[in-house]
């Protein structure tokens, strides 16, 4: 019998890791599929609709990339932190403190005209999310608290601070004692861009999307953050500001989904109310491994986790398939493309005997 | 005499066609959790069938639809995939809901628990509080400690109405009963909400009721050998040795006829709020232990709620600091009992 051994490659795979993705892409929609017929239902015309229905329309395209801002900007911000080895697992507390901050500001300057406004609300959730992501890394250098564990817990905390002002102070009167502040002001509000269903948020990523890509390649403080993440010893024994990075990514990540909770009250939503969690900062956990950490890539994966959970719903009313089966398909994904990473990073040469 | 015949012939085939293949009306459900959960959506799911159930009607669902933005995608899906009725069955479906309707005029939609309503748009919800009044009187006949726990979701007016309703029964059958509540904070959360049942028993309470989805606090009351009152459908499978009954919902009559009514023509976008009259909340049979006097009194009540003889915000009531807040012989309107935001007197808690 033939043994194998795993060697480390000497050459990234380059084009080859496209290969491993999809080939991993291509087992989890296999098990996928194969899960669907056990059910008794069709196959390949489920695996079929959830594509089309997810890509396949004008209207279906609009869907995925609404719904890909928050996890994107999310996953941007988490996976700036897994650069550096620090693991920001609080993306979601982060997200409800910057939507508490833009609410805030539009609840504060109701009059003000949207240019005004909006930036301050924009400038309000970068705060209060940053200044949450701020207190894990400044608790890990100071006290050496592990970030993992205290950033999970302010997750709790954000989520209370949210729920104790739509429950107290900002309910709206006449919403019959529901919890949720009254409409915000339509200067509050991000416009759509016209002709579409999409708000101007997506040009926001854009833009944060393209910084961020410079940043990391073309900067001096990119290269450092970089090098940190490598080997922080080697980098701090040149001297490279290690403390100032962990706090800057934490800020800068705490921020991003600041932005995020930002865009889902004043885009979507119109107002505060505590559905506006729906776990996207855990999502970004995931989507940024996926992603490799790396900006572009993270775009495409939000994009594309944004298509399976849409396509789901359809899939959910044509065929009746459980809502928990969209959650099995995306851990089989996941899981999948982590193992194919192991053959981007690795080769298997057969061990000869003797 | 062939040609002639033919035009006579293709006209018959036609109407033929129009009445045997008429389009089935497509009805869509939105759940805001998975129907297998025994509680609150499985309740409406049942409703669901009972429509599928009607000739010319096909239904579908998406379930586990957060409310905001993902149930507005789902409603408009629906919508353009020629969806002719869209039921939506939780409060934050209300706002997405209204913003659909306005793009989709020739949809009908029906939206559960709220208060907005447009051209094409009714809500509609059921008064489950006579059923919790009725259910009360049974906890309150069955106590002996007269300490009842009530284990609820969120102070939210819905679950505020149906508390304070079960306390008026209690005590109308035992005038010194109190009930207890603890907030939760989760409308489906095994066994958190268990663990609320739990601090309720050790204060004392011996009957538990409950406003969650889930059946975890009636199994707390059976591990203790207590009494408890189940929602949304009868749960006595959960917990048979402690379970009295349960205010139970009944969507399938009530769908059913706002189908039929959509078919028919005659429907109107307005507020529903049907209760006992219309079978649309019920009480569960009652368990073996619950004595045959406690049976009729409480079955001879919901004849006189049903009929309308009796309502159950009939003053004088008195709120948790004894200021009368409605007089003796005074109904509280239905606008009251929509923003119901304080707790009767005999309630042991508070509105947070």
């Amino acid at each position: 019998m033939p043994a194998f051994s795993a060697v480390r490659r000497q050459e990234p795979l380059g084009w080859g890791s496209c290969l491993v993705f999809f080939a991993a892409l291509g087992l989890a929609f296999l098990v996928s599929g194969t899960l669907l017929a056990i059910q008794g239902k069709p196959a390949l015309t489920g695996l079929w609709l959830l594509v089309e229905s997810a890509f396949g329309s004008r209207h279906a395209l609009e869907d995925c990339l609404i719904k890909a801002v928050p996890i994107f900007l999310c996953s941007l911000g988490v996976g700036l932190t897994f650069r550096l080895q620090i693991w920001n697992i609080g993306a979601e507390g982060q997200f409800a403190l910057g939507a508490v901050g833009a609410t805030w500001a539009a609840l504060t300057f109701p009059t003000w005209p949207w240019y005004a406004l909006l930036p301050i609300m924009l400038l309000c959730a970068s705060v209060a999310g940053g200044l949450w992501g701020a207190i894990p890394a400044v608790l890990r250098l100071k006290l050496r608290a592990n970030e993992i564990i205290v950033s999970l817990m302010l997750n709790y905390v954000g989520i209370l601070i949210l729920e104790f002002l739509v429950y107290g102070v900002w309910k709206d009167p006449g919403s019959f004692g529901f919890p949720m502040t009254s409409e915000f002001a339509p200067a509050a509000v991000v416009a759509r861009i016209a002709g579409t269903r999409l708000n101007w948020g997506l040009l926001l990523c854009l833009a944060i999307g393209v910084l961020m890509t410079v940043f990391l390649r073309s900067t001096r403080l990119g290269y450092e953050l970089r090098a940190c993440g490598e080997n922080v010893r080697a980098a701090r024994y040149a001297r490279m500001p290690y403390a100032f990075l962990v706090i800057l990514v934490m800020a800068v990540s705490g921020a991003l989904a600041g932005w995020a909770g930002f865009l889902e009250a004043s885009a979507i939503l119109g107002r505060l109310q505590p559905s506006i969690m729906s776990g996207y900062g855990y999502t970004a956990i995931v989507v940024a491994w996926l992603a490799n950490l790396n900006p572009l890539i993270i775009a495409v994966a939000s994009f594309l986790l944004a298509g399976l959970r849409v396509g789901m719903e359809t899939l959910q009313l044509d065929l009746q398939v459980p809502a928990a089966f969209g959650g099995i398909m995306e851990g089989f994904i996941l899981l999948a493309v982590l193992a194919g990473g192991f053959f981007s990073r690795y080769r298997l040469q057969m061990r000869r005997a003797g | 005499m062939m040609r002639k015949c033919l035009p006579l012939f293709l006209l018959a085939l036609l109407a033929l066609g129009s009445t045997c293949f008429a389009k089935d009306i497509k009805v869509g459900f939105v759940y805001v959790s998975p129907v297998g959960d025994a509680g609150y959506s499985y309740a409406h799911d049942q409703g669901r069938l009972a429509v599928e159930a009607m000739d010319g009607v096909t239904t579908s669902f998406v379930e586990s639809v957060a409310e905001g933005q993902d149930s507005e995608r789902v409603m408009m899906n629906m919508a353009r995939k020629d969806y002719d009725i869209i039921f939506a069955t939780s409060y934050g479906y209300m706002d997405p809901m209204l913003k659909v309707a306005k793009e989709f005029p020739n949809v009908k939609f029906l939206h559960c628990s709220g208060y907005k309503n447009a051209e094409n748009m009714a809500n509609y919800f059921g008064r489950i509080y006579q059923a919790r009044y009725l259910t009360g009187m049974v906890a309150g006949a069955m106590t002996k400690s007269k300490e009842l726990g009530y284990v609820a979701a969120f102070p939210i007016p819905e679950v505020i109405r149906g508390i304070n309703a079960f306390t008026l029964g209690a005590q109308s059958v035992n005038p010194d009963v109190q009930v207890r509540v603890v907030w939760t904070k989760t409308w489906y959360d095994p066994a958190t909400e268990k663990e609320a049942a739990k601090s309720l028993l050790d204060v004392g309470c011996d009957v538990i009721a409950q406003h969650q989805d889930s059946p975890g606090p009636q199994e707390a009351a059976q591990e203790r050998g207590v009494w408890s009152i189940g929602y949304n459908s009868d749960m006595s499978a959960f917990a048979p040795k402690s379970h009295l009954t349960s205010a139970v919902w009944n969507w399938g009559p009530f769908y059913k006829e706002m189908v039929q009514q959509i078919i028919d023509g005659t429907w109107k976008a307005q507020f529903y709020w049907y209760g006992l009259d219309h079978g649309i909340v019920d009480i569960a049979p009652f368990g073996p232990m619950v004595p045959e006097d406690v049976q009729k009194t409480v079955l001879a009540k919901k004849a006189e709620i049903a009929s309308g003889a009796y309502q159950v915000f009939t003053g004088p009531i008195k709120d948790q600091a004894g200021t009368e807040k409605v007089a003796a012989g005074a109904v509280m309107s239905d606008g009251d009992l929509l923003g119901f935001n304080w707790f009767v007197q005999g309630v042991v808690g508070t509105l947070e």
